[in-house]
């Protein structure tokens, strides 16, 4: 049976050479007829209005040549390679230290975040960066629990962090209530609204799910800019209050925290607390996110994602279990806003667009879908990375886009693919990606 | 009929639209013994399931089922995931439903999901990992064991579900709704698929869970020497209609029954169901 696959390859590379011009030639094709109104011809106004244009045949044809040798590249790279050929280049060694190192990132990452205040104490702008990431790993979480868990497609994520936002800010500003009251009230109000969302939307699968909490979103977005005597509308709500150290303020006066320890005040200190109130959010996600996992609500969730009518021949009630993973959802939503609007001071409509919840839940894919860690990393990558590419200028976006379609190419199922179980009799084994579904409603 | 009826479907009808499903149909299940429900293709055995497992709301006709204690439920109007909650009616599927992502042991604990769910205080108690909570886990864990080594899979407990053998998923599928503590079990087709050895295996199964069990059950089947070896009483539909009920023995010699399963060629007819015996 062995010498079959042998004959079936050589036959492949034989047979190449044709195949493979057609196949640069039909992509050249494709370039030319994309390329030939986009960069071909170049129109644009001219000094009486009227429509000018000029051709630019020599950058279209350059382009369609570079389509042409890009294609005979990459497939004789597939050819060379092979179908595997991603596994078999690596070598078990790299692979078994890889395995190694991977057990170790977790605790050295978050030994890293830890110290982070301390060596980059005088750059503010990495400091910055570090609270944005953040905020992202943890949203990124919040949104794991409804996407990677319970397999339900949000596309309005954005809508539960702009409650959170707006509580903590017209409370604040209002009512002058302090951060650390109004900070489980914007979950509890962010809970609320994704158990009302959830109510009539739950009764929809798949693509139905997605477009109505995309809905939802832009709803929530609408009504803030509209509703201007509460809202503010456009202008948004500005002067809120900053977060205290548990009721000392962190500010030049002679109550501030820097005057009651006897040290000279500096505003990196804010930027340090709120560093590390981030952080204790986004581990307390983590840690509810761990534990639920372990308990029958977790199990339901990810059971629910797996096989739904199976869950009802089981008497799990699915509506309550879509709604709790919803409202679960929308509090840690609820509490990175009320976060973000301490931070910023200011929050206006314009901060939660829907691009808001693409990129969480870009955050969510990439990163594996139900996987903590991967999460982090991929929230690291996305943020971190983008700020990476500022100086590439005009081509970050193409960058950063080619990045992501390469990391789809090589980890089609996020960068951490593997399921671990949530409880055992002998041994933990993780399992493969291929055999998790990702859910359809 | 003698015996304690668990189950009594009365004159129920099924329409999808224009089409009459299932019609009048009449039959019960006695306590502590093996329903089987056979009939050819498209006779309309799933849909009945559907209807006593809550998947579908009859359109006419009453099901009801007496628990140990004498209550009576009206299957008819519960629905959805209620049935097997309240009225524990556990199930199984023609098309194997397990969680394939999950491991064996996992599948297992989630059917004992309303059970560890109270222990758990609703989330909030497990949340702070209360001692009832832990004592519930590790008694479901202690009941799923059970169930693995009943099923003979204890070494595959922590493999995915999806990565077993077939027939080892069909035994995992029961183990799972039996996990769930039923009155009366369900089972749409488990030998669909089987080899001989597996059938037996699975005979043995729903033996032993009748006998050491007492839970009653209810089995659509094709598979005429599983049908005949294990039953108790035979119902026989065709086109949406009982054409026959009894014992293996007096099924099996029912003119109308072997006419329905086969046209008119009796010969033929009588060949199956010899095979079975």
């Amino acid at each position: 049976m062995t010498p079959i696959p042998h004959e079936t390859k050589h036959a492949s590379r034989t047979a190449g050479i044709p195949a493979l011009l057609k196949t640069a030639l039909f992509n050249a094709l494709i370039a030319l007829v994309l390329f030939s109104l986009m960069v071909g011809i170049r129109t644009e106004a001219g000094s009486d209005g009227q429509l000018t244009y000029w051709t630019r045949f020599g950058e279209l044809a350059s382009l369609v040549a570079a389509v042409f040798g890009g294609s005979i590249v990459i497939e004789l790279l597939r050819q060379w390679i092979g179908p595997s050929g991603a596994e078999k280049l690596v070598p078990p060694a790299v692979q078994n230290g890889m395995s190694f190192v991977g057990r170790y990132v977790a605790p050295v990452l978050l030994g890293f975040t830890l110290l982070m205040p301390v060596i980059f104490y005088d750059q503010r702008y990495i400091l910055d960066l570090g609270i944005l990431v953040l905020t992202y790993v943890m949203l990124g979480w919040g949104l794991n629990v409804v996407v990677g868990l319970a397999g339900l497609l949000d596309l309005g994520y954005v809508a539960f962090y702009a409650v959170g936002a707006y509580s903590y800010a017209l409370l604040a500003t209002n009512f002058g209530w302090s951060f650390w009251v109004c900070l489980p009230l914007a979950g509890i109000l962010a809970a609320f609204w994704g158990v009302l969302l959830g109510f009539p939307v739950l009764r929809l699968r798949g693509d139905y799910l997605a477009i109505v909490t995309l809905a939802f979103g832009e709803i929530i977005r609408l009504v803030i800019i509209n509703w201007q005597d509460l809202t503010g509308g456009p202008n948004g709500v500005s002067g809120i209050p900053r977060p205290s150290f548990f009721g000392i303020p962190l500010d030049n006066s002679d109550d501030g925290l820097a005057a009651k320890l006897g040290i000279e005040y500096s505003p990196t200190h804010r930027i340090v607390f709120l560093f590390y109130v981030i952080l204790a959010l986004a581990l307390l996600t983590n840690w509810v996110t761990i534990r639920l996992r372990r308990l029958p609500i977790g199990r339901a969730w990810e059971a629910l994602r797996e096989d739904e009518v199976a869950c009802r021949a089981l008497g799990i009630n699915t509506t309550t279990t879509k709604l709790t993973a919803f409202a679960t959802g929308a509090m840690f939503g609820g509490f990175a806003g009320a976060f973000f609007a301490t931070r910023q001071g200011f929050i206006s409509p314009e901060s939660f667009t829907f691009q808001e919840s693409a990129l969480v839940l870009a955050i969510v894919v990439l990163g594996g879908m139900g996987s903590q860690l991967g999460v982090a990393l991929a929230a690291l990558a996305m943020i971190g990375g983008f700020e990476l590419f500022r100086s590439l200028e005009t081509y970050r976006m193409l960058v950063f886009g080619i990045a992501m379609v390469l990391i789809m190419i090589w980890r089609p199922r996020g960068l951490i693919g593997h399921r671990a179980p949530t409880v055992y009799l002998t041994k933990a084994q993780a399992i493969s990606s291929d055999l998790v579904k990702e859910g359809h409603g | 009929m003698s015996g304690e009826t668990i189950l009594s479907v009365d004159r129920l009808t099924m329409r999808f639209g224009g089409i009459v499903a299932v019609q009048d149909l009449s039959f019960a299940a006695e306590r502590n013994k093996i329903t089987a429900l056979i009939g050819p293709n498209g006779a309309g055995k799933t849909t009945v399931f559907n209807c006593i497992t809550g998947f579908y709301k009859p359109s006419g006709g009453a099901i009801r089922l007496t628990h140990d204690d004498g209550k009576t439920i009206a299957l008819e109007r519960l629905n959805d995931f209620r049935i097997a909650k309240q009225a524990k009616v556990a199930r199984t599927f023609q098309n194997i439903r397990l969680f394939p992502g999950m491991t064996a042991l996992e599948n297992l604990m989630v059917a004992q999901h309303n059970t560890l769910m109270r222990a758990s205080g609703f989330t909030f108690l497990g949340l702070i990992g209360a001692p009832t909570y832990r004592d519930a886990e590790k008694h479901a864990i202690d009941l799923a064991t059970d169930w693995l080594k009943r099923i003979n899979l204890l070494d595959r407990a922590d493999d995915a579900a999806g990565n077993l053998a077939y027939g080892d998923q069909r035994r995992l599928e029961i183990a799972r709704a039996m996990c769930t503590e039923p009155a009366l079990l369900c089972l749409d087709e488990p030998a669909a698929g089987l080899n001989t050895r597996e059938s037996a295996a699975l005979s043995e199964l729903l033996l032993s869970i009748r006998n050491e069990l007492g839970t009653s059950i209810l089995l659509i089947e094709h598979d005429m020497s599983v049908v005949m070896e294990i039953s108790d009483h035979i119902v026989v539909m065709d086109h949406g209609v009982k054409i026959s009920e009894g014992s293996p023995r007096a099924v099996r010699d029912d003119p109308k029954v072997i006419a329905a399963y086969l046209g008119t060629d009796e010969e033929e007819a009588v060949a199956v169901m010899e095979s079975g015996s």
